[in-house]
């Protein structure tokens, strides 16, 4: 219950007076209630928690996080240790 | 492509990440990760394994299911066997063991067990069988108080009578608090839960970290959160810092979710609450507010006269505690497997029993 994942606002709608919303996860579209992400709109993206969102992803953050690595990874020619190597990577990552 | 996640699984980065802390690491450290979330992660992708050599990952006590005490399984299992109740409960709950069933059992003597993947679905079951008592159970981290609060919330709200929750709520400082203050104590330095962390933000870790020098950084769950969550901690220790900081930067805020803060608080207050495995912990746990009892099974149901003590068997108590290893259990991989499972660090896809057997870490 625990594995909160992150997935899109494809529809935003009203359910018994709450904020929901259609929520597709590379394909999979599931409800969810975005009353605590109640600023989300269509297109964004939330890490939803047993059918609720609570938090909008930050896509500058998520951006950096990921350039200033890639930054390090281009910059080092270094071939250093393989950590997704054999026999790890027939290992189904989902 | 899952955006969002594919990114934070790139190989070429994670293997930048890890020559950093390979180049920063000079002493030995202890380092947990509270989530059972990050510990998949960890034994899934092997993280451990190509760590330097320096620094040993403990599992934490964060999976809600396995620290549900056994006494609240009993109750559960109690209400759900009664004729006019339908009992729901997030899947991972059913295959609890409690003193003498689960949940599983109960459905297949014929009490209506029902499996949801939201509160809201149980107050749907609600109103379609006014007749019938719907009890929800509420267990859980940081994380899903917010949902059940919301549960209560709208129940309140549309006059929905027939719905109550079986309340079993803990909370993370508190539990980080007791390992780091025993004398058994190995922990150096905390990777916190990120998406606790995304619902009541990053306070409430100042004081643990000023109060017992430890590094604390919020972190996410794919390999290149942890893995730069473990760098980050690492760099602390080898700097002698011991401060907050936020690795989770794309969904964890300062502040946290105020709304959900706001809410959790209307509807439960902060109590002591007993964990499987640990024991006691003082102001630990949720539980329903006197105004809204009407919707606390524990009290429509009124089966507080349920008492249980732990068996003794099994040695998930320590493991949580990050004090051994699940393949140090005499039990592991023999008489306890996911099939025959012993304690609730095997019965759940988030406890640390049960990742080790998965990714077959026998040895
Ligand atoms: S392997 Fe089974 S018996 Fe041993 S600690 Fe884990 S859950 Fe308990």
């Amino acid at each position: 219950m625990c594995l909160g994942i992150p997935g899109k606002v494809v529809e935003i709608f009203d359910e018994n007076g709450l904020i929901m919303g259609n929520i597709d996860y590379a394909g999979t579209i599931n409800k969810a209630c975005l009353e605590y992400v109640s600023d989300i709109e269509v297109g964004q993206y939330t890490v939803v928690h047993a059918g609720f969102g609570i938090s909008i992803i930050d896509e500058d953050e998520a951006m950096k996080t990921y350039e200033t690595w890639g930054e390090f990874v281009k910059a080092s020619a270094e071939e250093g240790l393989d950590i997704f190597g054999n026999p790890l990577k027939d290992k189904n990552i989902e | 492509m899952m955006k969002y996640l594919d990114e934070f699984r790139d190989p070429e980065i994670a293997k930048q990440i890890l020559s950093e802390i390979h180049k920063t690491v000079t002493r030995p450290w202890v380092i947990m990760e509270i989530c059972g979330g990050q510990t998949h992660s960890i034994i899934r992708n092997g993280i451990d394994q190509v760590l330097p050599k320096e620094i040993e990952l403990v599992h934490g006590p964060g999976c809600p299911v396995c620290v549900t005490p056994l006494e609240i399984i009993d109750k559960a299992i109690e209400i759900a066997g009664r004729p006019n109740v339908i009992f729901t409960s997030f899947g991972d709950m059913l295959r609890v063991p409690g003193s003498n069933k689960d949940l599983f059992m109960v459905k297949s003597e014929g009490g209506d067990v029902r499996t949801v993947y939201s509160p809201l679905e149980a107050l749907t079951i609600a109103k379609e069988n006014p007749d019938k008592e719907i009890v929800f159970f509420a267990v859980g981290f940081e994380t899903t108080a917010p949902g059940n609060a919301m549960a209560i919330h709208q129940a309140a709200k549309e006059g929905i009578i027939n719905f109550s929750e079986l309340v079993s709520h803990v909370l993370v400082p508190p539990a980080m608090e007791v390992l780091l203050s025993s004398p058994e104590n190995r922990v150096q330095g905390y990777l916190a839960a990120g998406h606790v962390c995304t619902v009541m933000g990053l306070d409430e870790y100042d004081p643990i970290a000023k109060k017992y020098s430890v590094p604390i950084v919020a972190t996410g769950f794919e390999p290149i959160d942890v893995l730069e969550g473990i760098f980050m901690v690492v760099k602390q220790l080898e700097e002698n810092r011991h401060e907050v900081e936020n690795q989770y930067l794309r969904s964890v805020q300062k502040e946290g979710n105020r709304t959900a803060q706001e809410l959790i608080a209307e509807i439960y207050e902060v109590s002591n609450r007993k964990w499987r495995g640990i024991g006691e912990i003082p102001m630990s746990g949720l539980t329903v507010r006197e105004k809204y009892k009407s919707f606390n099974a524990e009290e429509k149901f009124s089966v507080d006269d349920i008492q249980t003590e732990e068996p003794e068997l099994c040695i998930s108590g320590v493991i949580l505690q990050g004090l051994n290893k699940p393949n140090e259990c005499p039990a592991f991989g023999k008489e306890c497997t996911p099939t025959t499972p012993l304690g609730a660090t095997m019965v759940s896809s988030e406890g640390a029993c049960s990742a080790y057997y998965k990714y077959q870490r026998i040895d």
